[in-house]
């Protein structure tokens, strides 16, 4: 079973969000699929409607084969900006989406120890969002999305905001967490280096009459190098497509 | 450890030269009273306050247990007037919030009457509720209700929207949406629309006392006056003054100061 879309577009009247037009895509179980692009093609929309936080203008986006109407745990996204609420703890954070859901509070516990352990986290269970680091809000952030067992994990730009450095650590990290759990991710970057590291599948969106301007199956063996030759042909090969449309 | 040193100064030092300026004036003034009334005679002494005039008033009003039961009797009845004002303050900011069709239409109307001074509702009170307790009350929840509405409003409108879809995205119900997320988040704006409608009940509280009979600080300013007693009068405007700054202080300042703490608010 699978998420599809089909014929999917999504135009705005005044806002300043950007459209997407005419997709089709289908992203399989296990698969991280990420889509790249330049600033306003419309990547943010395309995660947002998939997240059921848009409808999409016309056609369909289907979980298992049933509508999206909304919403819901089963498509749980990861944002640029954490999202973490300051008025818990690192703990309380991570177990919120099981509160929802009223998971028994040791399943809760246990659950929630074990992804923060996963993320290297757990001597960091009481503090206060404010006291972590960048890069440690984001890993508390990642550890909140793991623990509700989505179907597809969503990610709009997660490791964007962060020094080179710490967002070089997390998208390994997050490599590796992929490779132990095999999570379903869709994954949102401007970074092309960044997408052929990750992903089994590259999404070029661009402005056109179909947003979606190519799909490039990435082959290379887990873990990957980012100064290995085919790594550098596949960046060279997406960059010269994200760039061959002229700036909007 | 000099540094220590300091650090520990910087702390005392404010409050000292506060505690000296304060001196400053009050001595300025009993100097004022002296030279304008004692010496050159310009002013008549019923009509200008001293500091040692309003002490032995304080002396005298506090012998006569007068004072205090001004003091309780008023802080009382603004209690019950602010948080008849809260419970309707916020239930009519938070309706206005999710109606979109009264957030169009009541605001506006609510934002007008916010404005209208609250002695205005005096001679309706009166009328209603005759010289009473309620009619006191009632001046006192108009006068800082709508505020209240208001803040309550732009409290939970100012939510960052990311909260929101984080919650959604996770499987939140629109119920648990704002159990779980807005009324936490919009706790810190919340508390300053509280403790500004606070200084609007301290305020309109006066004006109804001032009118009425019954015992409280309003009323023993008016008794100052019409004993031609200015010192008195002048004694319960500092009196008014700083209960409103000590429940500022005691209740919401250091609320306000431990939700910013926790949440690394500066």
């Amino acid at each position: 079973m699978s998420l599809q879309l089909k014929n999917v577009t999504k135009t705005f009247h005044d806002s300043g969000q950007d459209a997407v037009r005419n997709v089709n895509l289908e992203i399989k179980d296990g698969e991280f699929v990420c889509v790249v692009g330049k600033s306003g093609c419309g990547k943010s929309t395309l995660l947002n409607l998939i997240a059921g936080l848009e409808k999409p203008t016309s056609g369909e986006i289907q979980m298992d084969g049933s509508p999206i109407t909304g919403p819901g745990s089963d498509r749980v996204v990861m944002f640029q900006d954490h999202a973490l609420f300051p008025w818990l703890n690192v703990i309380q954070n991570v177990k919120f989406g099981m509160e929802l859901a009223g998971i028994p509070k040791k399943e809760q516990e246990e659950k929630a120890m074990k992804y923060l352990r996963l993320m290297q986290l757990e001597e960091y269970r009481d503090y206060a969002v404010h006291q972590l680091s960048g890069g440690m809000r984001q890993r508390v952030a990642l550890a909140r999305a793991l623990t509700l067992d989505s179907r597809i994990l969503l990610m709009d730009e997660p490791f964007s905001a962060l020094d080179k450095q710490t967002s070089n650590r997390l998208r390994a990290e997050l490599q590796e967490i992929w490779m132990k759990t095999r999570r379903t991710i869709f994954f949102i970057t401007h970074s092309v280096e960044e997408a052929v590291y990750l992903a089994d599948r590259v999404i070029v969106l661009a402005n056109g009459p179909d947003s979606v301007q190519d799909i490039v199956p990435i082959e290379l063996e887990r873990p990957r190098h980012v100064y290995d030759e085919s790594f550098v042909e596949y960046r060279r090969q997406i960059l010269d497509e994200v760039q061959r449309e002229p700036e909007k | 450890m000099t540094e220590k040193i300091s650090k520990k100064d910087t702390a005392i030092y404010p409050l000292l030269q506060q505690f000296l300026f304060l001196l400053g004036v009050v001595a300025l003034w009993q100097l004022l009273y002296f030279v304008g009334v004692d010496v050159l005679d310009i002013w008549k002494p019923y009509a200008m306050p001293s500091p040692a005039g309003v002490w032995k008033s304080l002396v005298r009003l506090v012998e006569s247990g007068t004072l205090l039961a001004a003091i309780g009797n008023s802080l009382l009845r603004g209690m019950i007037g602010f948080l008849i004002s809260v419970a309707a303050g916020m239930l009519l900011g938070f309706l206005m919030e999710h109606f979109r069709f009264l957030h169009q239409n009541m605001r506006p109307f609510v934002m007008g009457v916010q404005t209208l001074p609250s002695v205005c509702w005096v001679p309706f009170s009166i009328l209603w509720f005759g010289l009473s307790e309620q009619a006191i009350i009632f001046v006192v929840v108009m006068g800082s209700a709508f505020s209240i509405a208001i803040a309550t409003d732009n409290a939970i409108r100012n939510v960052p929207p990311i909260y929101k879809k984080a919650a959604l995205t996770m499987g939140a119900t629109q119920q648990q949406v704002y159990r779980k997320v807005i009324l936490h988040a919009c706790l810190p704006e919340l508390i300053s629309g509280l403790k500004q409608g606070w200084s609007f009940a301290w305020r309109a509280l006066m004006s109804g006392e001032v009118m009425t009979t019954c015992i409280g600080l309003g009323q023993t300013l008016i008794t100052g006056r019409n004993l031609a007693d200015i010192n008195q009068v002048m004694l319960v405007m500092i009196v008014i003054v700083l209960v409103g700054i000590l429940i500022d202080q005691l209740f919401f300042r250091s609320l306000e100061r431990s939700i910013h703490k926790k949440r690394g608010l500066s």
